[in-house]
């Protein structure tokens, strides 16, 4: 097993290796340089040019570009972004990823654990009214075009109903005499989920070990006891109002992204558990006189689940793609509303950031997935 | 599909006499494999309703051509450049000269929307093909040669997958002038390289496997025979499979691109939605029929697509087959 997990380590840092490449020869592909960028200036004289582009190390040869490139990268140097100017393009990421990480973890982990849930009872009750209903109903969210449907949830929960915001990060007039600014109240938020979620990951993992009947209200037990833990420590801390006005801020577009993301989860595990409950072994426990539940979680969700992990983790390189849509329409500063801007208004040092942000995320992800799996998949072990 | 024709007991049956030619023998089979496609995909009522759906929107396709030569005026109907000028304020609700309504520059939305089909169903088949061409032969190459090339391709595979398509055509819209074609075949390769190739693979290893391919390099076949004659028509219903896959993506992204103002397209439903936006009717529902038809649109077609990749799923996907 850990010559299996170094052999894909190194695959995968010789993949993002090539990414990165991929990355700076297909943006330096693209015509003009910053030399070209005062063309129609009559004050800047080709010779000047020549000195501009001289200083820029743009004269040099791509390859040499290119390495000096990769050293800056490795020094966490990724030069400044002309959006943001006169902000560096690692502050920008640092300032906006936690943003766009916490919107797709908790919406990803939410709409996966409720899809896996009800995509296990869809496909054991296959060929029902319920089935035909869900799995209709999950492909229309499923195929939905995403910011048509964002739109609508805004119009319904924000400008009809007016339970939510229209978008945006936080409501300037609360925050005029706010004592700290706003990220320090986020990374707090950020830190408080994780150590929630975590904390309930455990419960509920030792919870599962229990015996049946006290399964159910231990695990309710453990989100109670989560959620009191985080409000006492936000009522103390004094600037619980600023973070309750993030989260609402938060509410809309975890909700949106959830809904669409459960659709796609509870299909896959459909799927997946469909050919899963044709393996003999599924016979062979049937013929036992094992319980259905038991059936059904004990037997064959643990195989159905190694596809549905794999998505999950491969969702995380996919967090840009998803980010750009959602959050240029709930307007949240993330990443991908960075991207958006920064790629349309030619700001190449901060696109080329975002890129890489992604590309890490994607590495991250596929590493985990991998150590994951040798976990999930005994044949991996034991090979 | 070739496989099914070569176990059915009828081949057997069949007199090989030299009376026959070979090409009538062939076509037989095909036909008859034809047919117990269909019967097996006419039994899903997921998968019909998918094509009844892409069935009227090929038949808008059709329409508008005679629609615009006959009925309207292109002046008033041109989808890009008409405007209706008796009527003072635009965008106008659904009347029965525009059924549904005009957009903020005074075009008619119907006319649009019957455009835009046609950019989808262009840009969608193209995508597919090129995904097709590039998927199955990459699949078919690397799972015949294996080794290094397998490796190759593989990481190129992993490399692919681990780029965001919509990210990566985002900067490349802003950046360099992508119109239709473009796109098309940036999306292709894009799908074709990655997650495609991985499954076509390693469905042509199961191929590569069988004693017919054996049999056909006993037989003095050389490598590009067996790959384009034996390995890559047993690929085809797969293949076919994720040709419907991609055109549901290549709408959803081409849709979300012009969304965004991106493209350098004319007319398509996401132009329709950035239109909307532009003049600012995004989130006015009294003024629906901007917004409404063409994200439905979207929305169905792709579903429609999507539908019918299903039910080939489940014909085609030897492990999902109730036989």
């Amino acid at each position: 097993m850990r010559r299996y997990l170094l052999r894909r380590i190194f695959q995968n840092i010789l993949t993002f290796f090539l990414f990165l490449t991929a990355v700076y020869l297909l943006l330096d592909a693209v015509p003009g340089d910053f030399g070209d960028l005062y063309l129609s200036d009559p004050r800047l004289t080709p010779d000047e040019r020549q000195v501009l582009r001289a200083r820029l190390g743009l004269d040099k040869p791509v390859l040499e570009r290119f390495g000096i490139w990769l050293v800056n990268l490795l020094q966490g140097d990724m030069g400044i972004s002309f959006s943001n100017y006169p902000r560096k393009v690692l502050d920008v990421i640092v300032e906006r990823a936690p943003r766009t990480i916490l919107l797709f973890l908790s919406s990803t982990v939410i709409s996966y654990y409720v899809g896996f849930l009800s995509g296990k009872v869809l496909a054991w009750r296959r060929g029902g009214p319920l089935e035909y209903t869900t799995t209709i109903a999950g492909i229309a969210l499923y195929t939905v075009f995403l910011p048509w449907f964002a739109l609508m949830m805004v119009w319904l929960f924000a400008f009809t109903l007016d339970i939510f915001p229209i978008g945006k990060f936080l409501d300037p007039v609360l925050w005029r005499a706010a004592p700290v600014d706003a990220n320090y109240v986020f990374h707090r938020i950020l830190l408080t989920a994780v150590i929630g979620g975590l904390v309930l990951f455990v419960w509920l993992y030792f919870a599962q070990r229990l015996d049946p009947a006290k399964r159910r209200p231990v695990g309710w037990a453990g989100l109670v006891v989560v959620i009191v833990g985080a409000f006492l420590y936000w009522n103390t801390s004094g600037v619980g109002k600023y973070a309750l006005d993030i989260s609402h801020h938060l509410l809309l577009p975890i909700m949106t992204l959830t809904v669409v993301n459960f659709a796609g989860v509870m299909l896959l595990t459909r799927n997946s558990m469909l050919e899963t409950l044709r393996e003999d072994y599924i016979m062979a426990a049937r013929a036992k006189g094992l319980k259905d539940a038991v059936i059904r979680d004990k037997h064959a969700s643990r195989n159905a689940m190694l596809p549905v992990a794999t998505s999950f983790i491969l969702a995380l390189a996919f967090v840009l793609d998803g980010g750009v849509i959602t959050e240029s329409t709930f307007s949240w500063p993330g990443m991908g509303l960075t991207l958006l801007t920064a790629a349309q208004t030619q700001d190449v040092p901060m696109v080329i950031g975002a890129l890489v942000f992604t590309g890490v995320l994607a590495l991250t992800g596929h590493l985990v997935a991998d150590v994951l799996y040798a976990f999930l998949d005994p044949r991996i072990r034991y090979s | 599909m070739t496989d099914i024709i070569t176990k059915s007991p009828a081949l057997q049956t069949t007199p090989l006499a030299t009376d026959i030619p070979v090409w009538r023998v062939r076509l037989r089979l095909l036909w008859r494999g034809i047919r117990t496609n269909v019967a097996l995909f006419t039994e899903n009522p997921i998968g019909l309703v998918g094509l009844a759906i892409i069935v009227v929107f090929a038949s808008l396709i059709v329409i508008h051509p005679i629609l615009m030569k006959s009925v309207w005026d292109r002046n008033v109907y041109d989808p890009v450049l008409g405007i209706d000028l008796a009527i003072p304020f635009h965008p106008a609700p659904p009347s029965p000269e525009h059924l549904l309504g005009t957009d903020p520059l005074g075009r008619d939305v119907l006319s649009q929307l019957m455009h835009g089909t046609r950019s989808a169903f262009i840009l969608g088949s193209l995508a597919a093909i090129v995904n097709f061409i590039v998927a199955t032969t990459i699949g078919a190459i690397a799972a015949y040669f294996s080794g290094v090339v397998d490796s190759i391709f593989m990481r190129i595979a992993d490399l692919v997958l681990m780029m965001p398509v919509i990210t990566i055509l985002i900067v490349l819209g802003s950046l360099l002038n992508l119109e239709m074609l473009h796109l098309a075949i940036v999306i292709g390769i894009l799908s074709g390289l990655g997650g495609t190739t991985i499954i076509i693979k390693s469905q042509a290893l199961t191929i590569k496997v069988r004693t017919y391919i054996e049999a056909a390099r006993v037989a003095g076949g050389n490598d590009f025979h067996i790959i384009f004659k034996h390995i890559v028509p047993n690929l085809l219903p797969l293949s076919f499979l994720y040709m419907t896959f991609t055109v549901s993506a290549a709408i959803a992204i081409e849709a979300v691109l012009s969304f965004f103002g991106i493209l350098n397209i004319r007319m398509s439903w996401g132009v329709m939605i950035h239109t909307t936006q532009y003049a600012g009717y995004l989130l006015d529902m009294s003024k629906w029929w901007l917004i409404f038809p063409s994200s439905v649109s979207i929305s169905l077609l792709t579903a429609a697509f999507y539908l019918v990749g299903r039910a080939l799923d489940e014909i085609v996907n030897p492990r999902l087959r109730k036989r």
